[in-house]
């Protein structure tokens, strides 16, 4: 069982209480992009054994969208945060990289 | 095919808590920037009331305002004001991106009491019931098992839930089960 914080309304948010949204930080492939970038962009998944960035939305609460970093081996939670990010904020990375300190973003 | 069951949706006194369907309630969604002074003056000059800090509810004689997310606030008001009270808040609020709306009709109202109230919520929602976590003036959007609902307290042995009026007979039936005589469970 996952407890997640959602960091817009402060609940501490149960698994039942939310609704998993996939891989989070994914950048849409444009109008310029090849059809290989569109199709990683729409179908080409990560699926790691250990740190993973995923989108969250509270739906039985506040109906807000947000990130949680996690690793899917120990079910560890590193944090969550808000949606309106490009990429994951310093304390986020400062927290998995105490934790494996070979970890990067991207 | 199963009977449909038509039993009234109205009170319940069987249980070790009393459940009881309130009368119609006034409610009022509100969605805006509440950071805004406009929107924050517009909810005060409708109601009296401070706008409520996050997951808390705001009682005053006779209207309250619940928080339901970052850009939505449930009024709730005397079922008869509540024209009066939306089309208030709809002029004032003409010049900002808004929406106020009467959803007096969409959800119905339960009251549970009795000491042990706080387990019967408990048996039936993922949420820390513990005196220390949720308390007088906390106000939670949740699931009652296997439907949205809200809930707060109008004192330490009263919850009030709020539930969609098309599973109302299912929030009911639910409170009254997880409420039977000898099902206590007495961790609060």
């Amino acid at each position: 069982m996952l407890i997640l914080y959602c960091p817009y309304c402060g609940a501490l948010a149960e698994e039942t209480e939310l609704v998993y949204g996939g891989e989070a930080h994914i950048v849409r492939a444009g109008s310029e992009s090849t059809d290989t970038e569109f199709e990683a962009y729409l179908f080409h998944r990560k699926n790691p054994k250990g740190v993973h960035f995923e989108r969250w939305r509270h739906a039985l609460g506040c109906g807000k969208w947000f990130h949680a970093a996690r690793c899917t081996l120990t079910m560890e939670v590193f944090g969550t945060y808000s949606a309106q990010t490009p990429r994951p904020p310093q304390y986020i990375c400062d927290a998995i990289k105490f934790k494996y300190p070979s970890w990067s973003w991207k | 095919m199963s009977k449909a069951d038509d039993s009234p949706v109205n009170s319940s006194n069987t249980g070790f808590v009393k459940i009881k369907k309130l009368p119609s309630q006034g409610m009022i969604s509100l969605r805006g920037n509440l950071s805004s002074d406009i929107v924050r003056q517009s909810v005060y000059s409708a109601v009296s009331l401070e706008l409520p800090d996050i997951r808390k509810i705001k009682v005053g004689a006779i209207c309250a305002i619940c928080w339901m997310a970052p850009d939505e606030l449930l009024i709730l008001c005397p079922y008869a004001e509540v024209a009066s009270r939306v089309t208030r808040m709809q002029s004032d609020l003409k010049s900002v991106h808004s929406f106020v709306v009467d959803v007096s009709d969409a959800r119905v109202m339960f009251c549970i009491s009795g000491v042990r109230s706080r387990e019967v919520l408990a048996k039936l929602c993922p949420v820390d019931l513990t005196q220390s976590e949720f308390g007088v003036g906390d106000f939670r959007l949740t699931r009652l098992a296997q439907v949205p609902a809200a809930f707060w307290m109008q004192n330490a042995e009263i919850f009030n839930i709020l539930v969609s009026r098309s599973v109302a007979r299912y929030g009911f039936n639910l409170l009254k089960s997880a409420a039977q005589k000898g099902s206590e469970v007495g961790v609060f």
